[in-house]
């Protein structure tokens, strides 16, 4: 049977999930995936006509909260999970690719 | 001219002035110690519990209204996975799926006085990331007090096609925005932000170029000289034979060019998902009205009242209405007292004459609303003149109290009769022979006489009234 996603699939979304596999792994990889995504060829032969996605599994709706700024006081609590720190600043390796907003 | 269109759209993100983050309570404040303002969930730690900010929905309501869009009556989150060392929980909270807002417009005002209309494709409220600063010694360094800031994404329709039109759409959505109380939208503070898309196309051709990206440039001239550039540079590649790739430069300041930073194979793949953590909104035509109430009078509307309902001159109800803190010092100024044209013309002349000279914003100086429409009406009933205002004026912009100063100073004008008229009964039967001549019909000598008045007053006397006075004590004499 064709296998439902490609190695180079698998090989690009472990790149997006900052992972690298070798050959062996990346092959038992593609086998794990395609295998998940049969599933949801069984899951399509249900008739989801007029059933509405489910976005949640909770019924909640607008719990929101009032706009009261409150401050935790939690900088040198959080500060010690850096791995290195300078000023009250996170110091992590540098990464040259601009970073998105 | 050029071969090709220009095809332009704008993704704006704006920072929303709330008091607290969009997920987290934590303080919405700029300018804080580095890591200050921030706490657990904004740094993305596991098992906490985010819950969105109301206010931060309502300012999104309000920018969408501002914009003529729809809202969308139900709203789910979702994430947008990214890693970078600003972006802790590694993905952002946006609403990709349902924006808050659809289908909305601006109108832009051309250099000829053309009216365009620029449509705004939606508008999602979002998290702003951290700041990240590159070390010259292979390190980053990261400040989250940014993190979790509401944004307002506003993304345009490409219906831009030319960099004046791209300033001209930013000015206007800056001041548009700025009115409803959402944003101060500062510039210099990272408050108002572009990601630019341009492509060129042979006129006549029904498929857009490729585009070419440049994200995060926050002043207006540098996204005009970044579009003038890739206009040319993107031109000069077609006309040579080549071709487009699609690729996100930067803005190079210096060189007013544009860099590649690299070129996109393929879309970004962000994986998004429903947000499973936060409960989605719903908002109802009551919830709607509600914000509308509390969405304050906008420029155009302002503009359109000075001119209707105060007599101010078109022109200058426009300079009135260029930021928000004008327009509404303006309000507070007539509402207080002042002559509306009066204020008007202190506002445009005198006061921005002291903004320019000294490099301030009005909110940096000590002038007050009611101080200005003090002096003004000091002026209108006669107390100072004019020129006495120009003293008591330097005073109000470093604080004072118009009417103490001009007091204490001994800038008021003589205007009462009772006080006026033995002065000038005095000088007339000192200078029989200026009578003579004034009944001789030389009328210099009501010059001659006129000084002599404003001598013995040292130059208070209210000349209006020292006119009416001396003519009528002529006449009788």
């Amino acid at each position: 049977m064709k296998e439902k996603i490609t190695r180079e699939e698998v090989a690009h979304v472990a790149g997006l999930a900052k992972l690298s596999f070798n050959d062996e792994q990346l092959d038992h990889f593609t086998t794990q995936l395609s295998d998940i995504l049969n599933i949801f060829d069984t899951l399509a032969t249900v008739n989801t006509e007029n059933v509405e996605p489910t976005y949640s599994v909770t019924e909640n709706v607008n719990i929101l909260r009032e706009d009261v700024a409150d401050n935790w006081q939690q900088k040198q609590e959080l500060l010690k999970n850096a791995p290195l720190e300078a000023a009250g600043l996170i110091k992590v390796p540098a990464i040259l690719d601009e970073g998105e907003n | 001219m050029s071969n090709f269109e220009t095809t332009i759209g704008l993704e704006v993100h704006v920072e929303m002035k709330t008091n607290s983050k969009l997920l987290s309570p934590s303080p919405v404040h700029f300018g804080s110690e580095p890591n200050e303002n921030a706490n657990a969930i904004d740094f993305g730690y596991p098992g906490v519990l985010p819950v969105a900010n109301k206010g931060a929905i309502e300012f999104g309501m309000r920018v969408a209204m501002a914009l003529h869009a729809d809202i969308t009556p139900f709203i789910r989150w979702d994430r947008k996975n990214y890693f970078y060392p600003d972006n802790p929980k590694a993905y952002q909270t946006t609403q990709s799926q349902t924006p808050i807002g659809t289908n909305g417009y601006i109108d832009i005002t051309l250099d000829d006085g053309t009216v365009k209309r620029i449509g705004i494709t939606e508008m999602h409220v979002e998290e702003d990331a951290g700041k990240n600063t590159h070390g010259t010694d292979g390190y980053s360094y990261v400040d989250l007090n940014r993190q979790g800031t509401p944004l307002i994404e506003i993304v345009s329709e490409p219906d831009l096609s030319s960099p004046e039109e791209a300033k001209a759409y930013l000015e206007q959505l800056r001041k548009v925005v700025q009115f409803t109380g959402v944003s101060d939208v500062k510039m210099q503070e990272g408050q108002m932000r572009a990601d630019v898309n341009v492509s060129l196309r042979p006129y006549g051709s029904d498929t857009y170029g490729t585009k070419v990206e440049m994200k995060n440039i926050n002043s207006f001239n540098y996204v005009y000289n970044a579009l003038a550039f890739e206009e040319k540079r993107q031109a000069r590649v077609l006309m040579s034979g080549g071709t487009i790739r699609q690729e996100t430069r930067r803005y190079d300041e210096p060189t007013k060019s544009t860099i590649l930073m690299r070129v996109k194979e393929g879309a970004d793949d962000y994986r998004y998902f429903p947000e499973p953590d936060l409960a989605p909104i719903a908002i109802s035509q009551d919830w709607i009205a509600e914000v509308a109430q509390s969405l304050p009078e906008s420029a155009n509307d302002r503009r359109q009242r000075y001119v209707s309902e105060l007599g101010i001159e078109q022109y200058d109800a426009d300079v009135l209405t260029q930021t928000m803190e004008m327009a509404d010092f303006y309000d507070q100024a007539v509402t207080s007292g002042g002559e509306p044209k009066r204020v008007a013309n202190y506002l445009i002349g005198d006061v921005n004459a002291y903004l320019n000279k000294n490099q301030v914003e009005l909110p940096d100086t000590q002038l007050t609303p009611e101080h200005l429409a003090g002096m003004v009406k000091l002026i209108e009933d006669g107390t100072i003149s004019t020129k006495q205002a120009k003293k008591v004026f330097e005073a109000i912009m470093v604080g004072e109290d118009p009417a103490e100063y001009a007091h204490q100073h001994g800038l008021v004008q003589l205007s009462d009769p009772a006080q006026l008229t033995p002065i000038i009964n005095e000088i007339l039967d000192n200078n029989p022979q200026s009578i003579e001549d004034f009944k001789g019909g030389k009328d210099r000598a009501v010059g001659f006489l006129i000084g002599q008045i404003m001598k013995a007053t040292k130059g208070q006397a209210n000349p209006g009234v020292v006119n009416k006075i001396l003519m009528q004590a002529l006449n009788e004499r």
